[in-house]
């Protein structure tokens, strides 16, 4: 068994499929919060294969397309302090900022890093003493685990030239945004890989308080047929709860181990998300105990004014109100080889993977 | 970013693990995993060079014991269409 193509079978996917048209009666509008699963359900085509009356639509789970602006301006000034070494995941370096991008610095001379891991991060303050690394930590709670253990790791091995610039953010609260500001859905796509660390329960306020039904599904193309399998029965017999199609790897209780590290260095504070703005305890900051490693601290910098763009309407395709196609700059001024938003810059962002797999209609 | 992808452990040792996906290794941190619940050949759940999870044997086997059974009341739904002929779904 190697966990993908078991989950591809053609066959497979049709017997789903019909099963899905013979039990849906009503209307329902699905979202997935998590830019794997955009890019999975573009990528296989899944909304094709679906009935009319199913709606697909995607939320504000790509961790790229969420951060504010003011965050990529102050990652850019201190990638231009003569003294600092940016490392980063690939993701954030063509995100535009106010009047320039990582991008654009690190081609200008500035000395900026793409890591696959924080692991890498840590070498190259070893490797750098007399530098500050700063690293920037974005991503919901699939990633804030290992920058946890970045930071204990540098902590262990006194690496002080070491330091976390924190925007990580977690999922439950845009979620419980989304349905208080009336966004219309009538049952969510439980992230598959935030749920591998924190566990199922954190989302039981969604069916107890709001009646909508969460199921946390996998990432291949029967496991998101599955998933949309079960929110439509859950919705056609009304009984909405939150179920795990992704048992493979998705524990009720989540990674407690994982967990512990998470609350060892962050607490939670409140943060701003684009589409749905300042949403109380929903960011991680870096605690107290760990100042030595906070970049936001330690390390002094000034920062532009931050300009928002004109036209982009990432905000609203982020909330599931709007189709990237809606976008007057979607493919013509906007495209992944030159973004105007970050929502075209992430392969997981909802206008790159409509770009790249060309679905204008859907 | 979010990307995540099961990968086989080929060796253990400490707290990481020389993994592989297709023909590539990774060499990858265990920490967040009980070292002792793991061995090579054991699947795990990879992301940005940390292993967030074992996958469970048992439960992949259920998951598509469940598909299988989807096939069949497909059939039965094509059979029962070739009866009565009338399309069903
Ligand atoms: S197509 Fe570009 S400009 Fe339009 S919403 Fe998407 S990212 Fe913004």
């Amino acid at each position: 068994m190697q966990y993908i193509d078991e989950y591809r079978d053609k066959e497979k996917v049709v017997s789903l499929i019909n099963r899905i048209k013979f039990i849906s009666k009503k209307p329902i509008r699905i979202m997935e919060v998590c830019g794997g699963h955009t890019m999975a359900i573009q990528r296989f085509g899944i909304p094709s294969l679906l009935p009319d009356h199913i709606d697909l639509v995607s939320g504000p789970g790509c961790p790229v397309c969420v951060t504010s602006r003011a965050y990529i301006d102050q990652a850019i000034a201190y990638s231009r302090l003569p003294y600092v070494i940016i490392t980063t995941y690939g993701d954030l370096i063509r995100v535009p900022g106010s009047s320039s991008t990582l991008d654009k610095e690190k081609a200008t001379g500035a000395d900026i890093r793409i890591v696959y891991s924080i692991l890498d991060a840590l070498t190259v303050a070893k490797q750098n003493r007399k530098k500050k690394i700063i690293f920037l930590g974005i991503g919901f709670e699939t990633t804030s685990p290992g920058t946890a253990a970045g930071i204990l790791k540098a902590q262990m091995a006194g690496l002080f030239n070491f330091f976390v610039y924190s925007a990580h953010k977690i999922m439950p609260p845009p979620m419980k945004a989304l349905i208080d500001q009336g966004v219309k859905i009538d049952g969510y796509i439980g992230p598959g890989h935030v749920s591998t660390i924190t566990g199922s329960k954190i989302f039981n306020f969604i069916p107890e308080k709001y009646g909508l039904g969460v199921v946390i599904s996998g990432f291949e193309p029967l496991d998101i047929l599955q998933t949309i399998y079960m929110l439509v029965l859950q919705y056609e017999n009304n009984t909405q709860k939150v179920e795990i199609q992704y048992s493979r790897v998705v524990k009720p209780e989540g990674n407690i181990k994982a967990q512990e590290m998470l609350d060892e260095v962050f607490e939670m504070r409140d943060d701003w998300w684009r589409g749905l703005g300042t949403l109380p305890e929903s960011g991680m900051a870096i605690r107290a105990k760990f100042e030595a490693f906070n970049a936001e601290k330690m390390i002094e910098v000034e920062v532009e004014n931050t300009r928002e763009d004109k036209g982009c309407i990432c905000g609203s395709v982020l909330k599931g109100i709007n189709k990237p196609s809606d976008c007057k700059l979607f493919g013509k001024v906007c495209t992944p080889s030159d973004p105007v938003g970050a929502c075209m810059v992430s392969n997981e962002g909802a206008c790159a993977a409509y770009y790249r797999y060309k679905r204008t209609d859907s | 970013m979010c990307l995540s992808i099961p990968a086989k452990i080929e060796s253990i040792d400490g707290e990481t693990a020389v993994c592989s996906v297709g023909g590539t290794t990774y060499t990858a941190s265990i920490q967040m995993l009980d070292i002792n619940d793991l061995a090579p050949g054991d699947y795990v759940l990879l992301h940005t060079g940390f292993a967030l999870q074992k996958i469970s044997k048992e439960e992949a086997e259920a998951t598509l014991e469940l598909f299988d059974e989807f096939e069949t009341f497909n059939e039965k739904l094509d059979q029962e269409e070739i009866k009565s002929g009338q399309r069903i779904v």
